[in-house]
Formats: structure tokens, C-alpha cells, sequence
């Protein structure tokens, strides 16, 4: 399953590129793009755990800049 | 009050207390204290966003980094330095988050196609809705200034469409009942009833605004080169901080730690990748925007950089380089007048349905009478005959005028030869071909101008006429009578040619040609509006059916290809030569703060120039 999701406040390029890193390294991720210009996250995942995995991704953006939230 | 405002209200307020101290002889006691609320002011949100990352385990992050030089700078005794760096910093990243946000903005207002809502009929009643909401078949009206919401068919009205936004194109098209039109353009003068064919999420402005939103998922070499680059920079700046502050005052007689502290602190300043983080990304982002102002997609940055490399150009010839329609280009009577020979052959031709019959049809302009055709016979194979206004027509190829016995000739051409008689003699012949397109010689000169090395046109069509088409156009090889297997192969051997760097581009109206579309390092797709297969198929789809964009795509990637190359040499350069200089105790703080953050402004507004397409371009 693919979808896209608005980041609100993602104020630094290097923080989003961290972001990218640290979730691609997550089980089930096929894919994953943090797009610092358009503010947003594209994620390809596996649909059984789709749901834990944007929880530990709400963490992982959360902890690399705690200012930033995703807009379910 | 925003928080742009505020933030430049807080900053004011801590420069007017970092004055204060600076101009004013205080005991050392109150001058520390004084200093210290200018910090405190400054840059107490870096602090806090400092520690908060240290508690999540976010070492080497920019907040942390310029707390530690700062505060660093305090304990060497460098008060004034201390908080001017700082005050440095914050105005840097305001000036920063002011360019990114323009950028952005204009990156918007360039996707600005998306129509807010449909007027649609429902219960004989005129409604306003989000288009998402309409469905297929639907009736909507659209009227003049407004945007087109949905794919449709027009039903009532005609008026003239702007299609600038998808195509780049600035001649409005005419639109009449049972034209298909595209959501996205506007309606300039008249009132159209439109039947919704697509549904909001499928129409094409949606799919060409998912495209270039997610074009910049695909990362060119230089992005993904810089994103491996600032994961090793950061460590490695901070270390040789650290060595560079213990090792020398241990070591080296003489050095003092304030000295060498200082020198290292100047690292952890420049220690940030961020110039080249934003600024490389927002340089390729640029480049395609802009190119999709011209009605040029390109689907990724790899494939914007993949262009400025192009050696070769392959072209399919029918409805690429040639309109793919068929048309009469030459009329030459013998004994009658160009009129007659074009009347007589129409009316015998008249109740064919091949192409040939059609395009002389509407060349012939007027109303066929079938009250003057009588015994119409088709010769499979040859042609035809027909009496007209009681005279025997023959219409047909060169092997029908063998067997009526009819002495023909014709010069050297390309299409398709129509030979007539009437009434047993020789009248002329007319020939029908496909039309080159306005602008296929000039692409290809353009092409040859921007540096291609070789131009290359596979057909499937006779040798006579891909050649002679090839030869109008100027073009180095021609490739004819292949079938679409062929067309693989003889792609296939121009990559075998081509230098390793170099890549090969090939364009294709998106029929029939996905599998070389893919092949090709860069698949090129002509006339993609409204044909999802090409939009699938292809790296780069050209909205109209212009040959010549291809040139101004490339254009675009070398220009961006330049911006992104000034900016890795020019912020790379700027840090070495303030980390060189720091470690020789040479550049101070202030210097280290301008390559961090002025760097970067600098390298934004470079890139903000990729997203300009301007005249020369098109």
C-alpha cells in the first residue's frame, strides 16, 4: 500500500533526510520518501502491519525534530 | 502576531541588550550577565532544541553543534564573538526558511492548475462542488474565465480553451461541440456543456500534478551523492574538532588550550551540510517545474540529469517527426486543371472509407454530389472506377493504370501516388502523404546546436518515403521498413555505440513503442495529453506533440545540471577554505557562521533560478 501524508513544520533538509534513512530501515518498507520541498512523506509498505509501522514513523519523526507532525 | 514577526521581535530585542553590553563599561560581573541575556534571548530556542535532541539521541545535529561553538566561545572568554555568532546564525536561518518559503511558493503557484470546483447539473439545478465529487457522466458547465474541472466531451457551445497550463502552448485551441477537452485549461470566451469522462482523481490535471509532485522521489547521482557526503561530513568536522582542540596544547610547546579551542570551535560551526542538503534538491525540484511550465514532464531529477547527457536522439517517424495524418501535397493534372482532377477523383473515390479517399475528401473542401457518381466498382488491390457527370474515372495505383493500358509517370515523391484517367486518357496523378510537423527541422537543428552527436529515425514505413523524410529533415541515419521487434534491436545497436557516459533518448508518440521507450536511457513520449499509456510508459512526457521540446529539455538539464554543479563547488570550496584557514588559527567565528548559513542562502537563491524558464527557452 502507497500513501502520502502532509508534514506539518519539517524545518530542516538534513532532518528529513535522517527521517528517510531511519524508517527505511523498518520492517515491512518497501518504500519511502521524505520530500523536504513539498513537506511531505511517501510511504510504500506492506498492508498486514501498515498501521504499527506509521507508529514507530510517527516516533522516528517525532524524535529527529520533535517541532514536526504528520497530518494523518 | 506571526511567528515570523515574533521571532524577529525576540532577535531585535537581544541585539538592542548585545549592544547594551558592548558600548556601555560595566563591572565584569553585570558585563557577563548582560552578555549572557543576549545569549539567553538570541538563541535560547537552539538551547532547548539542543538538549531535547541530545535526549532523543540526535548527536551532531545544527542546534547542538552551534551550542556547543558558542558556548565554547563564553569559556574562552570571547563574550561579544559568543553571542554575535549566534545573533549570526539565527538571521542566517530567518534569511533561509525566508528563501525556502518563496521557492516553495513559487513551485506552488507554478502547480496552481487545480480547478478549485465543477458546476454541475443535477435535478435540472446548477450546483457548485468540489470536483472530486462529480462522477462519469455527469453534465458540468463551465463558463468563460473558468477552469475546466473534469476530462469531458463538450456537448453544447464552442469557445476558445487556453491550454498554457498543460501544454505551454500560448495559441489558445478552438473547442466545438464533441471536442474533447482536458481539465485544467481555461475557458476563455464561450459557455460549454461538458459530459464528464474521467473522474477527478483520474483526469489529467490530477495525473500531471502527482507527476511532478513526486518527481523529486526519484533522486538524481548529485543528490544521492550529497546525501551520502553530509552523513560522513558531520562526524568527521566534529572529530577532527576535538583532536584539534586536545592534541596541539598537549603536544606542541607553547599552544594554549583557549587558542586551540577556539580553532576548533570554528570546525563545529561549519560542521553543517545543510548549504548543500536544501540547495541541491531544490535546484533539481526547480529544473522540473519549470520544465512543466513548458508543458514538458520529466518523471524524476535522475532523469533531468540523465538528459543534459544526451548523445544520441532516436525518433520514431509517424506522429513524432510527421503529423500521422494523411493529406494531399501534390496535384498535377495533365490536359485538365488542378480543380477538375481533384474533383473527378474525389467523387470516384467517394464511397471508399480508405484514408486515401478521406484526405482527398477534405482537400476537395466541398460537399461531395452523389447524384453525379454512377457505377462505382473498387479493384481490389488497384483502386477504382467510377462514371462521373458520365465520364469513366479510373482512379488508382500504378499497376491499375498498367491495366487499363494508360501511359503514366510520375517524378520522385514520397506518399502514396493516386494515377487518373477519364474516359480512356491520362489525366494526372495526385499524392497523398503524411505531413512533416512545423517544427521537426528546427528540432533537429536545435538538437545538433545543444551538442547531440547523432540524430536517428526508425520507421516502419516504405524506404522511399523515410528517407525522403529523413533527408528534409536533416537527420544523420534513417532506419526504414522495421517492424516494432526491429525497432528494438536497432536501439539496442546505437547503445552498443554510444560512449559510457553518454545516453541515448528515444522518442515515440507512446504507440506501440513502450518496450523501446523503455530500452532507451531516457524514453521520450510526444503528444502525451490525454494518453495515459505514453504518461506510463515513458521518463519524459511532452504534453503537445512539438518535437523541438526535446532540445529545450535538455537545455533545462544542462541548466540545472550548472546551478547544481555551482552550488556543490562553490559551498565544498567556501568550507574548505574556512576550515583550513580556522585550523591555521587564520578565520575567526564569524567567518566559519557566513560559510554555514550565508552559504546557504547563497546556494538557495542560486537554485530558485532553475525554476525560471524564461523566452529563451522556448
Amino acid at each position: 500500500m502507497k500513501k502520502n501524508y502532509r508534514l506539518n513544520d519539517l524545518g530542516c533538509a538534513n532532518c528529513a533526510s535522517k527521517m528517510e534513512r531511519e524508517i527505511s530501515k523498518l520492517e515491512g518498507i518497501n518504500s519511502v520518501t521524505v520530500n523536504f520541498m513539498m513537506q511531505k512523506l511517501t510511504i510504500d509498505a506492506v498492508d498486514e502491519s501498515f498501521d504499527d509501522i506509521m507508529t514507530s514513523v510517527q516516533k522516528i519523526i517525532k524524535k529527529i525534530e520533535p517541532d514536526c507532525t504528520i497530518k494523518m | 502576531m506571526s511567528k515570523a514577526k515574533k521571532e524577529i521581535f525576540r532577535i531585535g530585542a537581544g541585539t538592542l541588550v548585545l549592544i547594551i553590553a558592548v558600548a556601555v563599561s560595566f563591572p565584569s560581573y553585570l558585563n557577563l550577565a548582560f552578555f549572557l541575556a543576549a545569549y539567553f534571548i538570541i538563541g535560547g530556542d537552539v538551547l532547548w532544541r539542543a538538549i531535547r535532541n541530545i535526549l532523543h539521541g540526535q548527536v551532531f545535529d545544527e542546534n547542538f553543534l552551534m551550542s556547543i561553538a558558542t558556548i565554547g566561545a563564553f569559556f574562552v572568554g570571547e563574550y561579544p564573538e559568543a553571542v554575535s555568532v549566534m545573533l549570526f546564525y539565527q538571521v542566517g536561518e530567518m534569511f533561509q526558511d525566508y528563501a525556502v518559503n518563496r521557492s516553495r511558493k513559487s513551485i506552488s503557484s507554478l502547480m496552481d492548475i487545480r480547478p478549485d470546483y465543477a458546476n454541475v447539473k443535477r435535478n435540472g439545478e446548477l450546483v457548485t462542488v468540489d470536483p472530486e465529487e462529480v462522477a462519469i457522466n455527469e453534465i458540468i458547465v463551465v463558463k468563460a474565465g473558468e477552469k475546466i474541472p473534469l476530462d469531458g466531451k463538450v456537448i453544447e457551445g464552442h469557445s476558445l480553451v487556453d491550454t498554457s497550463a498543460l501544454t505551454g502552448e500560448s495559441v489558445p485551441r478552438e473547442i466545438n461541440v464533441s471536442s474533447e477537452v482536458l481539465s485544467g485549461c481555461i475557458n476563455l470566451n464561450g459557455l460549454l456543456t461538458i459530459q464528464v469522462a474521467k473522474e477527478f482523481g483520474e483526469s489529467t490535471v490530477s495525473k500531471i500534478l502527482d507527476l511532478v509532485e513526486n518527481a523529486s522521489n526519484k533522486k538524481a547521482k548529485r543528490e544521492n551523492f550529497i546525501t551520502r557526503f553530509a552523513r560522513y561530513y558531520t562526524p568527521v568536522v566534529v572529530i577532527v574538532a576535538v583532536i584539534l582542540a586536545v592534541v596541539p596544547p598537549l603536544l606542541v610547546p607553547g599552544a594554549t588550550f583557549s587558542d586551540w579551542i577556539y580553532r576548533a570551535l570554528t570546525f563545529l560551526v561549519v560542521s553543517c551540510p545543510c548549504a548543500l542538503v536544501i540547495s541541491i534538491p531544490l535546484g533539481f525540484f526547480g529544473g522540473i517545474g519549470g520544465a512543466s511550465k513548458l508543458g514538458i514532464l520529466i518523471k524524476g531529477g535522475n532523469y533531468l540529469e540523465a538528459l543534459a547527457a544526451t548523445e544520441l536522439v532516436v525518433f520514431d517517424k509517424t506522429g513524432t517527426l510527421t503529423k500521422g495524418t494523411f493529406k494531399v501535397t501534390e496535384i498535377n493534372p495533365v490536359g485538365i486543371s488542378d480543380t477538375e482532377l481533384l474533383e473527378l477523383t474525389a467523387h470516384a473515390e467517394s464511397y471508399s472509407n480508405h484514408p486515401i479517399s478521406q484526405s482527398l475528401k477534405n482537400a476537395f473542401e466541398s460537399e461531395i454530389d452523389n447524384s453525379r457518381i454512377t457505377d462505382v466498382e473498387e479493384i481490389p488491390g488497384h483502386g477504382v472506377k467510377a462514371v462521373v457527370d458520365g465520364k469513366t474515372v479510373y482512379a488508382g495505383n500504378s499497376k491499375l493504370m498498367e491495366k487499363v493500358g494508360a501511359v503514366y509517370s510520375h517524378n520522385k515523391t514520397v506518399g502514396t501516388v493516386v494515377h487518373v484517367t477519364v474516359n480512356g486518357v491520362y489525366a494526372g496523378y495526385i499524392v497523398i502523404s503524411d505531413e512533416i510537423k512545423e517544427d521537426s527541422v528546427s528540432a533537429i537543428a536545435k538538437l545538433k546546436a545543444c551538442g547531440i552527436h547523432k540524430t536517428v529515425m526508425l520507421t516502419g514505413d516504405a524506404k522511399d518515403v523515410g528517407e525522403a523524410v529523413a533527408e528534409t529533415l536533416g537527420l544523420d541515419e534513417v532506419y526504414t521498413e522495421l517492424l516494432p521487434v526491429d525497432k528494438v534491436e536497432k536501439v539496442e545497436k546505437l547503445l552498443a555505440e554510444k560512449s559510457p557516459k553518454g545516453n541515448l533518448a528515444f522518442a515515440g508518440d507512446g504507440i506501440n513503442d513502450a518496450p523501446v521507450l523503455s530500452r532507451a536511457d531516457i524514453g521520450i513520449a510526444m503528444g502525451g495529453l490525454g494518453s495515459d499509456a505514453a504518461i506510463e510508459a515513458a521518463d519524459v512526457v511532452i504534453m503537445n506533440d512539438e518535437p523541438s521540446k526535446i532540445a529545450t529539455a535538455i537545455a533545462i538539464s544542462k541548466k540545472t545540471l550548472r546551478i547544481v554543479n555551482q552550488n556543490i563547488v562553490f559551498a565544498l570550496g567556501v568550507k574548505a577554505i574556512v576550515l583550513a584557514m580556522g585550523a591555521f588559527g587564520i578565520s575567526n567565528l564569524w567567518e566559519a557562521v557566513f560559510a554555514d548559513v550565508g552559504v546557504s542562502v547563497i546556494a538557495i537563491l542560486n537554485s530558485a533560478r532553475a525554476l525560471r524558464v524564461d523566452n529563451t527557452f522556448k
